[in-house]
């Protein structure tokens, strides 16, 4: 099996990725690599699998044999140990300048095994507009080996600057059939709940996983699918809110609490706690305080970012229910994500207008758009699950 | 070194030498802990005044603790040629550097006969050291507790009345707490332009209301309640006066969401529950559930819901999303109480 093996249903992409490929393993014995460019955009859907395209396609660059799959170097970039492919993920809430500047003076070393340095920016739409603008100046005028992979959800999240610069890989969103083979084939899934699991998942493998093999996943879209139905009164509404932050609250604990205090543990070692010999032991060095501080303030913004995520995702789910409630009001003839909840989505579709749905999906855009405003999770869902319910007038913002 | 030493003002020193340390009731060395700068400050100046009060010509050593020099403070401690006494304060302990602070310490293990020390130290970690060392030495310790609570606060404006020989009634010490706020500088004053203003033993509220009238503080909980109770022009007076004393608008917001929160709470309670089975069931306390209840006359589901999305939107527009956060809240608010009888 090739690197390109975790791709699915993005035959162009691999293609593209292929020829350029074969090009930079020409510029590397001495050639012209007609073909091959020094920075490159991951575009699609989520769980269409822009970072796995794009370690795919680093992979592709470090293999002798331009991604065989089983050499050195294409494990290397497999685990995240290749000396030469830097992985930057960002886990906060955004990725800032500072940090820009330090990973573009890391990039703009040779590479170390001679054939190709690699920067791996997942998420890359999560920069800053300063760091976008440092991140521009070293995309503009790279060094000779280093190639930039970038991935974001789509060209439009970066800015027009780096995207003129960039080649664009659009990767499509595989087909509920495709995923449900993936999971069938791969992961033993019997045939009909890795379909339902493919629908609900839309496209995105990776949940579609997690939905087929995981109980608390699905148990957690049952809650959340609830909600529609548990919306007859205000007060209903107000805890319906309440649980859905909590929950989120409660992901990111689950998610950083083991985290942080490893972090922090870490961190006071090497300022010098616990340490012993002449002289040491005497509490934290300077500048440790300092840099406690630092890290906390990384680990609370990772927090909210994993808060948010969390109840993006419940969000999604609800408005995959709602277009569902919308194409069955139409009659429109495509599959439905809730498949599955077929009765409901019908209970729903009979005692609703098109109109009503359209007003409901209205407003979970806005409570998207709003808990990315930094508006108060708890009201801003508020807001939402009251929109839900009411069939009067909605006051708009 | 001018600017950092001050000679005591009065009558000029009497030669007076062997009734020095008989005489001094102050600590050789005290140590004043406690982060409220008004009460550490008195208690600074109380042991001034006790020195002072048998030597009025004592010298006032008056030292940030970051300016203090490494030797500074055995040359004020050495005895004057003089036979002067003297009395050193450091302000700002924490800021001592490291090798004052042993220097600190070991002074007060062997204090000086004709000087006293003085030394404020906000609490906390930060120079920690010297608070332990000096205690450990045997100095005189003060603590002083800022008062957070609102009873503890009606208990100051008593203990600063009683000290100008005076009594004031509960509802003219809320009065006046209410009044002028909870910065304790200002109460101290204002209780003691009170004690000099008025006549007879008691300060009763009439006199505090000629004197101090309004509100100097206004929470956002306040004007939750003012909204919720449908009273427009208070609430809209409220918000002004807490945005212009600095009130952070969100704070006001979350308060409002938390107000229309309660009502859909309680009102969506389901009827046969009374009581701790109430209480319990919505997760708020006996005392405001009954506040609630009284808030809840004309509301209506849908008001609720209109209110709670008006909210919304001002917290939007407070975090960024709008120009002029008053301008938000003002609207929000009007919003929360025309929607008061919309049912």
């Amino acid at each position: 099996m090739t690197v390109y093996g975790d791709l699915i249903g993005q035959d162009r992409a691999i293609g593209v990725l292929r020829r350029a490929a074969s090009a930079a393993a020409e510029a590397v014995a001495g050639g012209r690599g007609a073909g091959m460019t020094h920075a490159w955009l991951f575009t699609g859907p989520p769980g269409s699998g822009r970072s796995t395209a794009a370690k795919a396609f680093a992979a592709a660059l470090l293999c002798p044999e331009q991604g065989c799959g089983h050499c050195d170097a294409c494990h290397q970039v497999e685990v995240g140990s290749h000396p030469d492919v830097t992985f930057v993920r960002p886990e906060g809430l955004s990725y800032g300048v500072r940090q820009t500047r330090e990973l573009v003076l890391k990039a703009a070393g040779a590479p170390t095994l001679g054939r190709w340095r690699v920067v791996l920016f997942e998420d890359a739409d999560r920069v800053t507009e300063q760091a976008a603008n440092a991140l521009l100046k070293a995309i503009e005028e790279p060094p000779p080996r280093t190639v930039w992979l970038l991935c974001a959800p789509s060209a439009d999240d970066m800015i027009i600057t780096i995207r003129s610069r960039c080649r664009v890989v659009t990767l499509g969103t595989p087909s509920t059939e495709a995923v449900a083979n993936v999971l069938a084939t791969r992961d033993g899934v019997p045939h009909d709940v890795a379909l339902d699991a493919a629908r609900a998942a839309q496209g995105d493998v990776g949940r579609a996983r997690r939905l087929a093999l995981d109980e608390e996943t699905r148990r957690r879209r049952a809650e959340v699918l609830s909600i529609p139905r548990s919306l007859t009164g205000v007060a209903e509404c107000i805890t319906a809110a309440e649980r859905l932050v909590k929950t989120s609250t409660e992901d990111a604990d689950a998610a950083t609490t083991a985290l942080n205090e490893v972090e922090t543990a870490e961190l006071r070692r090497v300022y010098g706690e616990g340490s012993t010999g002449k002289g040491l032991n005497k509490g934290l060095v300077r500048g440790g305080a300092g840099a406690l501080k630092e890290l906390e303030t990384m680990q609370k913004s990772r927090a909210t970012r994993i808060k948010r995520d969390s109840l993006d995702l419940a969000l999604l789910e609800l408005m995959a229910f709602y277009r569902d409630v919308l194409a069955m009001q139409f009659g429109a003839s495509v599959e439905l994500a809730n498949e599955d909840r077929r009765h409901e989505v019908e209970t729903v579709a009979r005692a609703s207008t098109p109109e009503d749905t359209l007003r409901r999906t209205e407003a979970i855009m806005k409570c998207r758009e709003r808990l990315a405003a930094n508006v108060h999770p708890q009201i801003a869902v508020e807001a939402m699950t009251l929109a839900l319910r009411s069939s009067g007038v909605v006051h708009r913002g | 070194m001018p600017g950092r030493t001050r000679r005591a003002p009065g009558v000029p020193p009497p030669g007076r030498r062997g009734m020095l340390r008989a005489m001094a009731n102050a600590a050789p060395v005290t140590l004043v802990v406690g982060d409220e700068e008004f009460l550490a400050d008195r208690a600074v100046r109380a042991v001034v005044a006790a020195v002072r009060a048998e030597d009025p010509g004592a010298e006032v050593h008056d030292l940030q603790g970051g300016k203090v020099e490494p030797g500074e403070l055995t040359g004020l401690t050495s005895p004057s040629l003089f036979g002067d006494r003297s009395i050193i304060v450091i302000r700002a302990a924490q800021d001592l550097p490291k090798d004052v602070v042993a220097e600190v310490v070991k002074y007060t293990a062997r204090p000086a006969d004709e000087a006293v020390l003085v030394l404020a130290h906000p609490g906390g970690v930060k120079g920690k050291a010297l608070v332990d060392g000096v205690k450990k030495a045997g100095a005189d310790v003060v603590t002083v507790a800022k008062p957070t609570k609102a009873g503890e606060r009606l208990d100051f404006i008593k203990a600063e009345v009683r000290r100008e020989g005076r009594t004031i009634s509960p509802a003219a010490a809320q009065a006046l707490l209410d009044a002028v706020g909870s910065d304790l500088r200002e109460l101290s004053a204002a209780c003691g332009q009170l004690a000099f203003d008025t006549q007879g033993k008691n300060i009763d509220e009439a006199a505090v209301a000629k004197y101090y009238r309004g509100r100097a503080e206004v929470s956002g909980f306040t004007i939750a309640d003012l909204a919720v109770e449908g009273r427009l022009g208070e609430a809209l007076e409220q918000v002004r006066w807490a945005l212009a004393t600095g009130v952070a608008p969100v704070l006001i917001v979350s308060a409002l969401a938390g107000g229309l929160r309660s009502l859909a709470k309680v009102g969506g309670a389901p009827r046969n529950l009374r009581g701790g089975q109430l209480a319990s069931h919505v997760g708020m306390p006996p005392w405001k559930i009954d506040r609630v209840k009284r808030q809840l006359g004309g509301w209506g589901p849908e008001g609720i819901s209109a209110a709670l999305q008006a909210v919304a939107v001002a917290d939007e527009q407070v975090k960024g999303g709008g120009a002029d956060p008053g301008y938000a809240l003002e609207k929000a608010i009007h919003t929360i109480v025309a929607s008061r009888t919309a049912r």
